[in-house]
C-alpha cells in the first residue's frame, strides 16, 4: 500500500510543475506585457502599481528566470499582495475564505452521496420502470439547466415569494446576538440553497453513473451464480453486487471536484457567500492579478488533491489496484 | 456498399428514437430563430422605452420588458445569435485542438503519446471555469474572446476519444494496406483514420456545443460575458437577478430559453450515439 501512495506522490510531480507552468502562460497570454495590460484596461492603475507588478513577477528579466523566481516564491506560499486598496497578503486573504467554500463542497458532496446513489441503484435494479424512466428524464434535466438560472428561480420561490429562506451571506446580520440554537438554524437556513444549487449538477451525473455501474455488475457471472444458490434477492443486490458496483464511483466522484470547485464561483457570487469563489469573481472584476493566479493555482492543487485521496481510496477498497 | 448498409441502419434507428427527434427539432427551430431574428422580432433589441420600464407580459410584449423598456422577447430572439455562435465556434476550435492531438497521439504512440496524454491530466486539474475566468481576467470580455477562452479549455475528452479510436483503428488492415502502396503519415490520418473516427466526434461535438451555450450564458450572467448592449440569454438574467423581487419574467423566460436550447443538443448528442450503435445505450 505504501509503495503504491508512494508511486501515487511521484506522479504528481510532473502534474505540479506542468500546472505552474499553464498557470505562467496565462500570465503572458496578455497581448503586451502584464503591466501594459494593466495600464491601459485600469485608468485607475498608477505608475507605482506597474513597479509593483515589474517587481513581483520580475518582468524585466528573460522568460525562464520569471518562472522560476514565480516558482520559488509559491512553494513558500508567497503569493504576493493583493492589488486592492487593503493589500494584503494574498495567501492570506485566501486561506481565511478556503474554509467556507470546501464546507460547503463537502456538504454538497454528501448530498449528492446520499441521494444519488440510492436512486443509481433502484433505477437499475428496475431497469425500464417508471421510476427508471422518471428519474432518467430527470437526470437530462440536471445536465442541462443552468444552474444559476435554478438559483435565480429558487431564489424568487422561496427567497421573495414564500420567504422561507434567505437569498443572501451564510449568517443573518443578528447572528452573534441570537441564543446557540436559534443561530444553528440560522446557519442552516441560508446553507440550504446554495447547497442544493452546487450539488444539482453532481446529482444527475452520479446517479446516472451509479446505475450503469450497477447494471454492468447484475449482468456478471458471479451475480448468477449467488442467485443460483438460492440467495435471496435483497442479499444479492445489497451485499454482491453493490460492493462491487460502488468502485467506480469513488474515482467519479474524485473526477467531480474540478467541477464542484468551478461552480462555487456562480453560486457564492449569487448567494453572496463570502469564500474562495466569490474572492476570485471579485479578483476578475478587479483585475486584481496576484490573487487570480494565487486561486488558480490552488484550484488545481485542491483537484490534484482529491484526485490523490479518490485514488488511494480505491486502492484501499479493491486489492486488485495496488499490484497492478 | 457497407457504408451505405450502415448509414440506412443509422436512420433507421435515428428516426425511431424520440429523444432524438425531440433534440433536432428544438435544433432546428431555434436554427430558423437566429437566421430570421431580424424578420421575426417584434421589436429593434434595443429599443428603449422609458415609459415600458419593467411592464409585465402583456398582448404588447408577450415576454414582458426590462429595465430599460426593451422588449425582453426580441432581445431573446437575438441573443440566440449569440448562443449559437458561441456554441458551434467554441465547440469548432476544441474539435479541430483536440482532434489534430489526439490523431498525432494515437498514431505515433510512444512518448508523443505520452507526453501529450501528460498535458491533457495537467489541463483537467484546472477547474475549467476558473482557468476560463482568469484568461478573460488578462485579454478583453468580448464575443470573440470568449468562444476562443471556451474552445481552448475544452479539447481534452475530444484527444482521448480520437487517441482511443485512432489506437484501434490504425492495426486494421485497411490501414495496413494504405501503408502498403505507400501512403504517407499525413495522408493515412486525415484520409483514411480520421474520416472512420467521426462518429464518436460528431457526438462529443453536439454535446459540447450544449456545454459551450451553458459556460457562455454563466459567463454572461456573471457580467463577464457577452457585454451589454448586446443582448444574450445570460446578460437579461443578469437584470433578472437585480429585480428579482419585481420582475420574475425577466428571470424566467431567458432560462428556459437556455435550459430548451441545451437539452435540445444533449438530447440529439445521445440520441446520435445512440443509433450510431445501439450496444452502448445506457
Amino acid at each position: 500500500m505504501l509503495r503504491y501512495i508512494v508511486k501515487r506522490l511521484m506522479f504528481m510531480v510532473p502534474l505540479l510543475i506542468g500546472i505552474t507552468i499553464i498557470c505562467f502562460v496565462v500570465m503572458h497570454l496578455a497581448p503586451g506585457s502584464p503591466t501594459d495590460l494593466q495600464t491601459q484596461m485600469n485608468p485607475r492603475a498608477t505608475a507605482e502599481m506597474k513597479e509593483r507588478l515589474m517587481a513581483m513577477y520580475d518582468l524585466d528579466k528573460p522568460l525562464h528566470q520569471q518562472y522560476l523566481s514565480w516558482v520559488s516564491k509559491l512553494v513558500v506560499l508567497d503569493l504576493g499582495r493583493s492589488f486592492s486598496p487593503d493589500r494584503r497578503p494574498v495567501a492570506d486573504k485566501i486561506l481565511e475564505r478556503l474554509p467556507i467554500t470546501i464546507f460547503i463542497n463537502v456538504l454538497s458532496m454528501i448530498l449528492i452521496l446520499i441521494v444519488a446513489i440510492p436512486i443509481g441503484i433502484l433505477s437499475a435494479v428496475h431497469q425500464n420502470s417508471l421510476f427508471d424512466k422518471i428519474t432518467g428524464v430527470f437526470v437530462f434535466i440536471g445536465f442541462s439547466i443552468p444552474t444559476f438560472w435554478l438559483a435565480l428561480l429558487l431564489m424568487i420561490l422561496f427567497g421573495v415569494n414564500l420567504g422561507w429562506l434567505p437569498i443572501s451571506g451564510i449568517i443573518s446580520l443578528n447572528y452573534e446576538y441570537l441564543p446557540p440554537l436559534s443561530a444553528f438554524i440560522d446557519l442552516i437556513k441560508h446553507l440550504i440553497l446554495p447547497v442544493l444549487i452546487s450539488a444539482f449538477g453532481g446529482l444527475a451525473g452520479l446517479s446516472r453513473y451509479m446505475r450503469s455501474s450497477m447494471l454492468e455488475v447484475i449482468r456478471q457471472d458471479y451475480i448468477t451464480t449467488a442467485r443460483a444458490k438460492g440467495l435471496s434477492e435483497r442479499v444479492v443486490i445489497y451485499k454482491h453486487a453493490l460492493r462491487n458496483a460502488l468502485l467506480p464511483i469513488i474515482t467519479i466522484l474524485g473526477l467531480s471536484i474540478p467541477g464542484l470547485i468551478g461552480g462555487s464561483v456562480i453560486f457564492e457570487t449569487i448567494f453572496a457567500i463570502p469564500g474562495m469563489g466569490q474572492l476570485f469573481y471579485m479578483s476578475v472584476m478587479a483585475r486584481d492579478y496576484p490573487v487570480i493566479m494565487g486561486i488558480l493555482v490552488i484550484g488545481a492543487v485542491l483537484t490534484l488533491l482529491g484526485n490523490l485521496i479518490a485514488d488511494v481510496s480505491y486502492a484501499l477498497a479493491d486489492p486488485r489496484i495496488r499490484v497492478a | 456498399m457497407a457504408n451505405s448498409t450502415i448509414r440506412r441502419d443509422f436512420w433507421h434507428r435515428f428516426s425511431r428514437n424520440k429523444m432524438a427527434l425531440a433534440g433536432s427539432a428544438v435544433v432546428i427551430l431555434l436554427f430558423f430563430v437566429s437566421l430570421l431574428a431580424p424578420w421575426i422580432s417584434p421589436y429593434d433589441p434595443g429599443e428603449i422605452n422609458l415609459q415600458m420600464i419593467l411592464s409585465s407580459p402583456s398582448g404588447i410584449h408577450p415576454f414582458g420588458t426590462d429595465q430599460l423598456g426593451r422588449d425582453v422577447l426580441s432581445r431573446m430572439i437575438w441573443g440566440s445569435r449569440i448562443s449559437l455562435k458561441v456554441g458551434f465556434v467554441a465547440t469548432g476550435i476544441a474539435i479541430v485542438i483536440g482532434g489534430i492531438l489526439g490523431a498525432i497521439a494515437g498514431y505515433y504512440g510512444k512518448w508523443v503519446d505520452a507526453t501529450i496524454m501528460r498535458f491533457v491530466d495537467i489541463m483537467l486539474c484546472f477547474p475549467t471555469f476558473f482557468l476560463i475566468l482568469a484568461v478573460i481576467a488578462f485579454l478583453e470580455p468580448s464575443i470573440w474572446n470568449i468562444m476562443i477562452v471556451i474552445g481552448i479549455t475544452g479539447w481534452m475528452g475530444i484527444t482521448r476519444l480520437v487517441r482511443a479510436d485512432f489506437i484501434s483503428l490504425k492495426e486494421r488492415d485497411f490501414v495496413q494496406a494504405a501503408r502498403a502502396i505507400g501512403a504517407g503519415d499525413s495522408r493515412i490520418i486525415f484520409l483514411h483514420i480520421l474520416p472512420n473516427a467521426m462518429a464518436s466526434v460528431l457526438v462529443a461535438a453536439t454535446l459540447g456545443v450544449a456545454g459551450a451555450i451553458l459556460t457562455e450564458s454563466a459567463l454572461s450572467f456573471l457580467g463577464i460575458g457577452v457585454q451589454p448592449p448586446t443582448p444574450s440569454w445570460g446578460n437579461i438574467l443578469t437584470a433578472g437577478k437585480d429585480n428579482i423581487d419585481i420582475a420574475w419574467w425577466l428571470s424566467l423566460y431567458p432560462g428556459l430559453a437556455i435550459l430548451i436550447t441545451v437539452l435540445g443538443y444533449n438530447l440529439l448528442g445521445e440520441g446520435i450515439r445512440d443509433s450510431l450503435d445501439p450496444r452502448l445505450k445506457g
